[in-house]
């Protein structure tokens, strides 16, 4: 007859019951990082496909505050903002991308010299590593992209030139952990070559933490590729990249047109953070002791 | 100590043959033809060629890389950094004129960068999980991933433009004779770069400071001083800060790469005549021997916070004096630590 009242069965008190409405942190992590592929992947076809209406001129239309025919608002040619941000970043992020991947694969080769090449390669290394972060990073990007003759390939290999230090210290310390524990010693015991051990116990061992780095290169990357385009060594005015947009939009903040500059910069942070924040949970579960947190 | 010294010196001087040898190798590869660049394009097209010829032939274009290098270290050895294209200035005084820009806001935004996180970082920890610590944490996140010309073009706007209450730039007064240059001019056109410099600056000191905090907040010593009935703040006060002090100080040290890397873009965004905007000048303009004796001097500076983070960690922490593996492993992590974009 209980259930004739309507009343639901009343929950047995649990003294230690997690928060069942939480996501799990593996799935939440995965979640955020398909959110921030698909993101990205949205971002570089809208640029694509915006990339003319960028480019289009209206004379009728010039320097008109954000609206709801422009939500971003004009340029003192007319040219809709918010269709030059997201080719803008569109491009960013094709150069960040390809800068990260490069920079981290530089980053591997690296560490992994050092770890297993003896002293003299570990020496060598160490020393580049040092001389890397012995000048500022804007100047060897201004010298790079230089020597490059600026532009679209002199911005990229400067910022994959210049990003592999930190990870390369981070990956020599992973290998040299994996090489010294107590698992490797018992594989090679039971007879596993050299070859074996890599595969088998190496990879799966420095994987996560090259991933990691490398997503949580993107957000310096793409950082840098604004700053160096902004002082005019990289991307050439003729691409709308947020570093030209910001520079160009220098000239126009004088006679008030603020929405020039704030909302492209709003843009890059926010894609920015994004990667930080895949980057930093995906981190999170590789890292077991904060798997849980 | 003298042996350190030395070992220290050694240290540099490799380090600057490498920058100044890598800046003559990367410029020989450019493609940018400097005497193009220096005259403008409608010039050049307006010349004879014998002109053109003669003038290459001034600026040393058509002599080969090791050759000018050579003879550039030569110089350099005897304290000659050459002869700037852009300036038509000997290096060394342009450089000379424009450190003490540079310097002066480096060394403001460095000093209150870090007073500020340090603050914010403590202040953090000690409300772990309230709203002053969400807050303090999204203002050091959002921050991180703000460009540092961005931030500068949104306070020059809002500052210079909106509300009129500082210059648009410049380091002095336009149209004012050097002489009638107050100080109270200086501070109001320093104001802006150096504010945008150590705004940006915060995030990094602050997040570490409380991540130490942290730690300090969970040792035994912490808890005893808890338990004997001090309120965490007066914990925090004469048991934590002096624990803290030292890491915060030695980060700061190692940060002023990052100091230096930023203050090229703010130099940029507000027309501040120092060091950065010289060398995105020399850089666009071709001029091997400012950007090289630009590069040397970033050089020295960054070494000199590297060294200065180095020997006052030994000085302060007696466990950290004697020379050997540990303390290279301790610089080691606190360099790794202190690394991100610069």
């Amino acid at each position: 007859m209980a259930d004739l009242r309507g009343a639901p069965a009343a929950p047995v008190p649990v003294l230690s019951a997690p928060r069942s409405r939480r996501l799990p942190n593996r799935r939440a992590a995965l979640a955020l990082a398909v959110l921030g592929a698909v993101a990205l992947a949205a971002v570089v076809a809208a640029g694509a496909a915006l990339a003319p209406e960028a480019a289009r001129v209206d004379f009728a239309a010039k320097g008109l505050a954000p609206s709801a025919a422009h939500p971003f608002g004009t340029d003192w040619l007319g040219r809709d903002m918010l269709a030059r941000t997201v080719a803008g970043l569109s491009t960013s992020v094709l150069v960040g991308l390809a800068a990260a991947v490069a920079s981290s694969l530089i980053a591997l080769a690296l560490a992994t010299a050092a770890a297993l090449g003896g002293r003299r390669a570990d020496a060598v290394v160490a020393w580049l590593v040092d001389l890397m972060m012995g000048i500022p990073h804007i100047v060897l990007l201004i010298l790079i992209s230089f020597a490059l003759g600026k532009g679209l390939v002199g911005v990229t290999v400067g910022v994959a030139l210049t990003h592999w230090p930190s990870l390369t210290r981070v990956l020599r310390a992973e290998i040299l952990q994996c090489r010294a524990s107590g698992f490797v010693a018992a594989a090679r015991r039971l007879g596993a070559t050299p070859a074996q051990v890599a595969w088998r116990h190496l990879v799966p061992y420095v994987l996560p933490q090259f991933l990691v780095g490398l997503v949580l290169l993107f957000p310096h990357a793409i950082l840098h590729e604004a700053a160096v385009t902004f002082l005019g060594f990289g991307l050439p005015p003729e691409l709308p990249a947020i570093g030209i947009i910001l520079s160009e939009a220098m000239g126009y903040l004088s006679a008030g047109m603020w929405w020039l500059a704030v909302f492209p910069g709003l843009a890059l942070v926010a894609v920015v953070m994004l990667f930080d924040l895949v980057g930093g949970s995906l981190r999170k579960l590789v890292d077991p002791r904060g798997a849980q947190e | 100590m003298a042996r350190r010294i030395l070992i220290a010196l050694g240290r540099l001087a490799l380090l600057l043959a490498a920058v100044s040898l890598a800046v003559f190798v990367l410029v020989d590869l450019s493609p940018i033809d400097p005497v193009q660049a220096n005259v403008g394009q409608a010039a050049l097209l307006g010349m004879s060629d014998e002109k053109r010829a003669a003038l290459a032939a001034h600026w040393g274009a058509d002599v080969p890389w090791p050759e000018r290098y050579l003879a550039w270290a030569q110089a350099l050895l005897q304290g000659d950094m050459g002869t700037s294209l852009r300036y038509n200035q000997p290096v060394a005084q342009v450089i000379a004129e424009r450190a003490g820009n540079s310097l002066v806001l480096m060394g403001i935004a460095w000093a209150a960068s870090g007073v500020l996180g340090f603050a914010l970082g403590v202040a953090a920890a000690l409300s772990r999980g309230r709203l002053l610590d969400r807050a303090v944490r999204a203002y050091c996140f959002v921050l991180a991933s703000s460009p540092t010309f961005w931030v500068g073009l949104l306070l020059l706007t809002v500052f210079a433009v909106m509300l009129g209450w500082l210059p648009l730039g410049f380091s002095v007064p336009a149209g004012k004779a050097a002489a009638d240059v107050t100080l109270a001019d200086a501070l109001r056109h320093v104001a802006l770069p150096a504010v945008t410099l150590s705004l940006v600056g915060v995030a990094n000191i602050a997040l570490h400071t409380r991540a130490k905090a942290i730690d300090v907040m969970g040792s035994d010593w912490f808890r005893f001083a808890r338990a004997r009935g001090l309120s965490p703040a007066r914990a925090m006060a004469r048991h934590g800060l002096r624990n803290l002090a030292l890491p915060a100080v030695t980060l700061q040290f190692a940060q002023v790469a990052e100091i230096f890397g930023g203050s090229v873009l703010v130099e940029e965004v507000f027309s501040y005549p120092g060091l950065g905007q010289a060398a995105v000048t020399a850089g666009l303009g071709g001029d091997v021997a400012l950007l090289a004796g630009i590069a040397l001097v970033s050089a020295a500076i960054v070494f000199a916070g590297n060294l200065a983070a180095n020997l006052i960690y030994g000085l302060v922490d007696p466990r950290l004096r004697p020379a050997g593996r540990a303390r290279a492993a301790a610089r080691r992590a606190l360099a790794g630590e202190g690394a991100s974009r610069g």
